[in-house]
């Protein structure tokens, strides 16, 4: 009877050993396509995000407006003169200034963007339709309500408005998609009016007081002082992705 | 011995059976994992495709709306308000520190504005009478289904300064320019915009003067919830969902809707309806 036994026990050590040799492999070499891939993913992400923050420090220094509101009650934007150095490229140029925008002012009260908001991409069409592609925070932790949306949206294409003429109308993306509001009110599937003026010789700007009309409904406002002469680059070749 | 040998056999069979089913059930499990492994660059491919840029008109909604310039009735003005009291349902709106809802503030002033409102002799229709949530484009159809109606959307702010009320009317929208009397129901508030800016600045003139702090005319914003409403129409925001209690808000109902039903009333006399697109008083 012992050697009956003893077979169980060959016949036993061969199956495992047969089991192992087949799914050790292909469980490594999964194990190594999963890692693979997100390694993959985490470095797409961490590029998106740290791509446009880039400040290349040998841009030359501009000084531009940056919109943030005027007193934590009334609704209105108020500019804020800021030396930063830009880039002449038009898509990178307007990362940039979003990018400042969403830190936000020194005084936190007066910001108009979520704190945890982050621009995802920004893209450029030849006709001037600038695409902001931000993440679903800026939708999510704003404050509810016509006032408040209004306002960051204001904030948004005001700055762009005084540092980046090439772009003419905004369209604003969360996370990648289309959105019918911002949260709940404002109207996001239309283009906003950002510049009618391209390419003009910046103006000079006007004094420093808080201006209330809204970006979006003034189309006949001169472009903002942005101090530097800007190449003619081509735009089609900055829509990437 | 014999016994044991056709055992062994028999054993032997069994285990020649086992193996092969072992080997089968390999061979199917590097077939499924081959499977989602392959498909997944696919689908990262088909993420960071080129979006497309154009703003897509929406889908879904009825292409337009009937004019109402119409050839063969003239009506004699405004005679129904529509009221919306914004959110509701799942949505609930702004909300306070103190769990309080927009949605349901909304609804209570809706029914006191009503009541003013009918004291003025107008008819009222409301977007929603309970707990429910219409989409932006149900509320729309409500107004436009009426003839000779304003629409007011109220709303609670989660900012501004507390016991102010500001009215809006819908941004600057491109001109309809089809002629053939039918209003594109994703511009159906641009023809209207001229009387909804008049209409506005009444009700924000008549809550400048109960509320200390509110601006003297209506702003412009972007607000989605106008654009596809084919009549006078306007948003009111109350600030703010930030007090402490709610009875704050409460207090300042029948204020706003005594300035509303004024507001409409001065507004009744200058709503003719207009003969032609683009012809607006």
């Amino acid at each position: 009877m012992s050697s009956r036994w003893k077979f169980w026990v060959i016949g036993g050590l061969v199956f495992v050993l047969v089991a192992a040799a087949i799914f050790v492999p292909i469980l490594r070499r999964r194990v190594k396509r999963s890692a693979r891939l997100q390694q993959q993913s985490e470095e797409q992400a961490r590029r998106e995000l740290t791509q446009p923050i880039a400040i290349n420090p040998g841009d030359p220094r501009v000084k531009t407006k940056l919109f943030w509101a005027a007193d934590a009650e009334t609704s209105t934007l108020a500019p804020v003169v800021v030396e930063l150095p830009l880039s002449n490229d038009p898509v990178l140029r307007s990362k940039q200034v979003l990018n400042v925008l969403l830190a936000g002012p020194v005084d936190a009260e007066l910001r108009t963007l979520p704190p945890d908001a982050v621009l995802l991409a920004f893209y450029l069409l030849p006709d001037g339709t600038g695409i902001a592609d931000f993440s679903e925070a800026l939708a999510t932790s704003i404050p509810s309500g016509i006032a408040s949306e209004q306002l960051a949206v204001d904030s948004i294409t005001r700055t762009l408005e005084a540092s980046v003429p090439k772009v003419q109308r905004l369209k604003i993306l969360i996370h990648g998609q289309e959105v019918e509001t911002l949260a709940g009110h404002l109207d996001l599937t239309g283009a906003f009016v950002v510049n009618t003026k391209p390419g003009q010789p910046p103006a000079m700007p006007a004094a420093n007081s808080p201006s209330t009309a809204p970006a979006a409904l003034t189309p006949e406002k001169a472009p903002g002082k942005t101090g530097a002469a800007r190449a003619e680059t081509e735009i089609s070749s900055s829509i990437k992705r | 011995m014999l016994l044991q040998v056709r055992n062994i056999l028999r054993i032997r069979k069994v285990f020649l059976f086992a193996a092969l089913c072992m080997v089968l059930a390999g061979a199917a499990i590097v077939c499924s994992s081959q499977t989602p492994v392959r498909s997944s660059p696919a689908v990262q491919g088909a993420q960071s495709a080129p979006i497309s840029a154009a703003p897509s008109p929406q889908s879904g909604v009825p292409g337009s709306v009937p004019a109402p310039f119409g050839t063969q009735t003239q009506h004699n003005g405004l005679n129904v308000v529509v009221l919306d009291p914004a959110h509701g349902g799942t949505d609930p709106g702004a909300r306070g520190t103190g769990g309080i809802r927009e949605s349901e503030i909304v609804l209570d002033l809706a029914t006191q504005v009503r009541r003013a409102l009918e004291l003025q002799g107008f008819q009222v229709v409301q977007t929603r009478q309970g707990n429910e949530n219409p989409s932006f484009d149900d509320r729309s159809a409500t107004a436009n289904a009426q003839r000779g109606a304003v629409f007011v959307t109220l709303h609670i702010s989660s900012t501004g300064m507390p016991g102010t009320v500001r009215v809006y009317v819908n941004s600057d929208l491109p001109p309809v320019t089809n002629a053939n009397g039918l209003i594109p129901w994703e511009r159906a508030q641009a023809p209207f915009l001229g009387l909804s800016r008049k209409l506005g600045d009444l009700i924000q003139g008549q809550l400048n003067q109960r509320f200390k702090g509110s601006p003297d005319a209506a702003q412009a914003a972007s607000v989605r919830q106008l654009r596809t409403t084919a009549a006078p129409a306007i948003a009111v925001e109350i600030s703010s969902i930030i007090v402490e209690d709610r009875a704050e808000l409460d207090r300042m109902g029948p204020g706003i809707a005594d300035a509303i039903a004024r507001g409409a009333a001065a507004f009744k006399p200058s709503y003719i309806v207009p003969s032609a697109p683009g012809a607006l008083p």
